[in-house]
């Protein structure tokens, strides 16, 4: 793109000559790039979080109610598919999770939706994670719940120790998570089985799902084709198919991640038009000089490499400073119940995104010199 | 005879040394029309001459003859309506846009009259960017900007912007930028009028040296009638047409000699 020294010293001063159009420039820039960053950052947080929960799990293989659509909205499925599980060879254990939303009592009054997500640590189906307080052997204990602390606010309660009620039961915080995060805005709660069948009155037969396991080497579509003849009333998915279930669910079926994904395309189109407004001003403020070059015999590809040089430029300028206050918002958002995510792939994305929006809005500018007639270098 | 007017006995007797001189460029018969339908005009009608190298040559005529459509067809940028033109021996019949822009940065330099500096470039920069469109680059280039500069007298302002330059300044770095590439052609739009009288008889003394170079031509449009002693020969340019030539057989006058006589004149 930056053909050689004099095309971009060409470019850099252009750019540089006019400070205010340049600033206008990079506002269009930075205004595009951090609203993609948010709106991807956003989607990819969303996305994280939707499937932190089944990607944790142990269960290669998910027992669960035809039509599930997606791990928080579980229907009851009774327990005896985890003994037809158990019995189907290939599968090393079968592991009953249960996850139901219920209503948290806040200690101080009000109430908040909570999903409750049951499971008996030793079996290590589902485990809470990132624990910062309490630890996994405290869940034994009588009442006990662990929670994540994004979520202490929501929940009324200060800390571990803690007491607030499910339904009719009293639960106390005995261990605090920290990033285990619910798209549903409702704060997961992790307890044992038993204790959330309980919570939630669910028959002892009954559970959300079942965990299944593979033993090392076993054939997963030979083990779920053999569960499925076993279990023909339920639904049988490989972790990944539920995980891109729940995706679906959340990102599209509900329009979320449309809305974020379209955000993100309106921040690059409104940045490809500020963008392809300066840039073209620019270079009909500079339509004499781009004469003069074309009349001591430049070729198109040389005034081109001009505009595209100064394209690349803001893009470079525009990414630099766009990055640093994405950065800055990503930072700010890790303590927030949906964190904006930034990785080296997006930040390579925005970059490339950056350039193709600076050289497609250097189009309408080469549109311009394109258009040029030289003999208007003897008329000015 | 290198100009042909239509009117044979307006152009008076050539030189017997021109004969022997190279012709760099050639244009025949060269018509051009302007505009579409019922506003289109007949810019040039028919002009047919040649450029010598080794001698600078003005084409002077009233406003509205169609000196600037000729120097631009000469020149490469405008194309021809009809007839043919021949530049460092290679017809431009045919050639494609991109190609008369090859044609143009291997062989044509041009003056402007507003001097077209790019405002953001400084001087040096200004006569490397004509070397740079060649695909000329690096500390040869530089060099050679540095030399082109220090020929027109502007060593010491290699880094100066224009808009740090006096217009005679200004001037001098366009005819830098026009040299630097060693054209065949140089051509010049009015080079001395947008410069008062000292600044545009130097000018017109470093176009009379330039031209004295055996492999190049110059050709300067102007109406300005005190550049004449500078030429070695002087076309007329009417309503499209050349209507008269005129070699000066005395050959060009310094600079000093104008002066000579300017204070001869004066004293008298």
């Amino acid at each position: 793109m930056i053909r050689n020294a004099m095309t971009f010293t060409l470019a850099f001063r252009n750019l540089f000559h006019d400070r205010i159009r340049l600033a206008v420039t990079m506002v269009g820039i930075l205004f595009s790039i951090v609203l993609v960053a948010v709106q991807l950052g956003l989607y990819l947080g969303a996305r994280n979080i939707i499937v932190a929960m089944i990607e944790r799990s142990a269960g290669d293989l998910w027992i669960m109610a035809y039509g599930t659509k997606n791990f928080e909205e579980a229907q009851p499925i009774g327990l005896r598919e985890k003994f037809a599980a158990l019995s189907t060879p290939g599968v090393a254990k079968a592991v009953p999770l249960i996850v139901s939303f219920m209503d948290w009592r806040k200690p101080k009054g009000g109430s908040t939706l909570v999903i409750v997500v049951g499971t008996d640590a030793e079996d290590g189906g589902l485990v809470p994670w990132n624990l910062v307080e309490g630890d996994l052997n405290a869940l034994g204990a009588r009442d006990a719940v662990i929670v994540d602390k994004t979520y202490l606010r929501d929940l009324g309660v200060e800390g571990a120790g803690d007491t607030a009620q499910i339904g009719a039961s009293r639960v106390r915080i005995s261990g605090l998570t920290e990033g285990i995060r619910s798209f549903t805005v409702s704060p997961y709660v992790f307890t044992t089985l038993n204790r959330a069948r309980n919570l939630l009155e669910m028959p002892a037969d009954n559970t959300s799902y079942v965990l299944v396991k593979l033993q090392p080497g076993a054939d997963i579509e030979a083990v779920r084709n053999e569960l499925r003849s076993k279990v023909p009333d339920n639904e049988v998915l490989t972790k990944a198919e539920f995980r891109d279930r729940s995706l679906n669910h959340w990102l599209f079926a509900t329009g979320a991640g449309v809305a974020l994904i379209g955000g993100a395309v309106l921040g690059l189109v409104v940045g490809t038009v500020i963008v392809a407004q300066t840039l073209y001003s620019s270079t009909k403020d500079h339509i004499n000089e781009f004469a003069t070059l074309r009349a001591l015999g430049s070729s198109s590809g040389y005034i081109h490499g001009v505009i595209l040089a100064q394209a690349a430029l803001s893009a470079v300028l525009g990414y630099a400073l766009g990055m640093v206050i994405a950065l800055t918002v990503v930072y700010l958002s890790e303590a927030t119940p949906l964190p904006i995510v930034m990785t080296p792939g997006l930040a390579t994305l925005l970059l490339g995104l950056t350039v193709a929006m600076c050289a497609i809005s250097a189009l309408s500018a080469i549109g311009k010199v394109m258009r040029i007639d030289p003999a208007v270098v003897f008329s000015r | 005879m290198s100009a042909s007017p239509t009117n044979a006995a307006l152009a008076p007797a050539a030189n017997a040394n021109t004969d022997a001189r190279k012709v760099v460029l050639e244009a025949t018969n060269i018509v051009k029309e302007l505009g579409s339908g019922a506003r289109k005009t007949r810019a040039l009608k028919g002009v047919s001459l040649s450029l010598n190298a080794g001698e600078l040559t003005l084409l002077m005529g009233p406003s509205g003859s169609g000196k600037t459509t000729l120097l631009s067809i000469l020149g490469c940028i405008l194309t021809p309506t009809e007839g043919s033109l021949t530049v460092a021996s290679h017809s431009t019949t045919g050639l494609t846009a991109e190609d008369l822009a090859k044609l143009r940065r291997r062989h044509i330099g041009f003056i402007f009259q507003s001097y077209n500096l790019f405002p953001t470039l400084t001087a040096e920069e200004n006569v490397r960017i004509a070397l740079d469109v060649r695909g000329e680059r690096g500390s040869d280039a530089t060099v050679r900007a540095q030399r082109a500069l220090q020929h027109v007298g502007l060593r010491h302002k290699l880094k100066s912007f224009p808009s740090n330059l006096s217009g005679g300044e200004q001037q001098r770095v366009a005819v830098a930028r026009a040299l630097v590439g060693q054209p065949s052609v140089m051509l010049a739009d009015e080079p001395t009028a947008a410069l008062d009288s000292e600044n545009g008889l130097a000018v017109m003394q470093l176009l009379s040296e330039i031209a004295k170079d055996a492999s190049r031509a110059v050709l300067a449009v102007t109406h300005d009638p005190r550049t004449i002693p500078f030429a070695n020969r002087v076309l007329r340019i009417e309503d499209g047409l050349i209507v008269g030539e005129e070699r000066r057989a005395e050959g060009v006058e310094t600079v000093h000699q104008l002066a000579r006589n300017r204070k001869r004149k004066a004293n008298a």
